[in-house]
């Protein structure tokens, strides 16, 4: 199973910032390992995210996104206590859905 | 003539700019560039996952890590780090972060030590160490460094990491001291730690386990070393052996009273 991500969701204003640290290989496909054999491709595909269980955000990701990815984006019109809910799909079908309250 | 030397002076003065801007570019670039990481750094993943560990029970004797004694008693976390390593009674020995852990691994789970020694960095079981040690070093964040210096082994340790620091040897004729030992010095673009003042010490012990971007892998301080000794293309040193409890002894104590901010994240 996958590591859990780590969401940070503050209110700036009448926005809520969210940072988004994800725990993945992010391997793109692209390396050779030591037998050159290739590294098969493993990556995040699709990202959504949640703003009190409506969807506001959709992301399709491809190998080009760096191992351990970083997201920051804003929600707008949030206050504090919302939930904030990001979820992954990576293209071996694991999938991972964390979330966290505004504040 | 007099718009000309004006316009010259122009010139130059956009020479001087320019050139002090690239001066600061160097090194105050990758400060930048650090900063704006730190915000997200990946170490946080590791750090959730250490506490984890810390909590399940696993190994043979499927137990948790809670009565672990990292030297402020058992099951106590908080500050342990900014005093380590430091001697141990049971084990009669001086023990860095990693070693002792996995100590506690052995005697609390039940691993075989021996086994998870000559393991890979990076693979197994010592991914569980290096994220245990991430969330122990960060459970101290935030306070000074203050390494016991009681018990006579502690001081021979001290002794031998000082001279392991200045000991000259392999192909390149290196030490240590040869990169370390001196202000302002710095490899390609990467300012090198005068690792014999407190300042030094504390950005170069202080920072490990960090994150390094370069090649997405969580570091602590034992593979650091260990890179470290590649580099001079010196022989590897075995995880938590006497030669790397001892150098971080040295730099450990000369990073007193510095505060402790790992885990960090370096290049």
């Amino acid at each position: 199973m996958a590591d859990p991500m780590r969401i940070r969701a503050q209110m700036a204003g009448e926005k809520i910032n969210v940072r988004v640290l994800m725990s993945h290989e992010m391997e793109s496909g692209q390396r050779k390992d030591a037998n050159g054999a290739i590294v098969p491709a493993w990556h995040i595909q699709e990202v959504t995210a949640t703003h009190n269980g409506q969807t506001v955000m959709t992301a399709e990701w491809g190998p080009g996104v760096s191992k351990n990815p970083f997201l920051q984006f804003t929600i707008k019109n949030g206050k504090a206590g919302d939930k904030v809910g990001v979820s992954w799909k990576d293209n071996k079908g694991d999938t991972r859905t964390d979330e966290t309250t505004v504040s | 003539m007099r718009r000309l030397s004006a316009s010259l002076a122009a010139v130059a003065l956009a020479c001087v700019a320019s050139a002090t801007w690239a001066q600061k570019s160097a090194s105050d670039g990758i400060a930048e560039y650090r900063a704006m990481l730190q915000d997200g750094n990946p170490a946080d993943l590791f750090e959730a996952k250490g506490e984890d560990l810390w909590k399940q029970a696993r190994g043979p004797k499927k137990t948790s890590l809670m009565q672990c004694d990292l030297g402020k008693g058992p099951g106590q976390v908080k500050g342990a780090w900014a005093e380590l390593p430091r001697y141990f009674a049971d084990t009669q020995k001086v023990q860095d972060l990693e070693s002792r852990l996995l100590t506690c691994m052995e005697t609390l789970q039940g691993f075989d030590a021996e086994q998870i020694r000559k393991t890979p960095y990076g693979k197994g079981e010592q991914t569980t160490i290096t994220a245990l040690a991430t969330w122990v070093a960060a459970e101290s964040k935030g306070l000074r460094f203050n390494l016991p210096q009681v018990h006579a082994e502690e001081k021979r340790m001290f002794d031998l990491g000082k001279k392991l620091f200045y000991f000259r040897s392999g192909t390149h004729d290196f030490a240590c001291s040869t990169c370390h030992a001196q202000d302002g010095k710095r490899i390609r673009l990467q300012d090198l730690p005068n690792l014999t003042t407190q300042v030094g010490a504390v950005t170069g012990f202080g920072a490990w386990p960090a994150y390094r971007v370069s090649n997405g892998q969580m570091w602590s301080m034992q593979l650091r070393l260990n890179d470290c000794y590649r580099q001079q293309r010196f022989p590897y040193a075995v995880f938590g052996s006497d030669v790397s409890t001892a150098l971080g002894v040295y730099l450990g104590v000369t990073s007193k009273d510095a505060v402790a901010f790992a885990p960090a994240i370096r290049r």
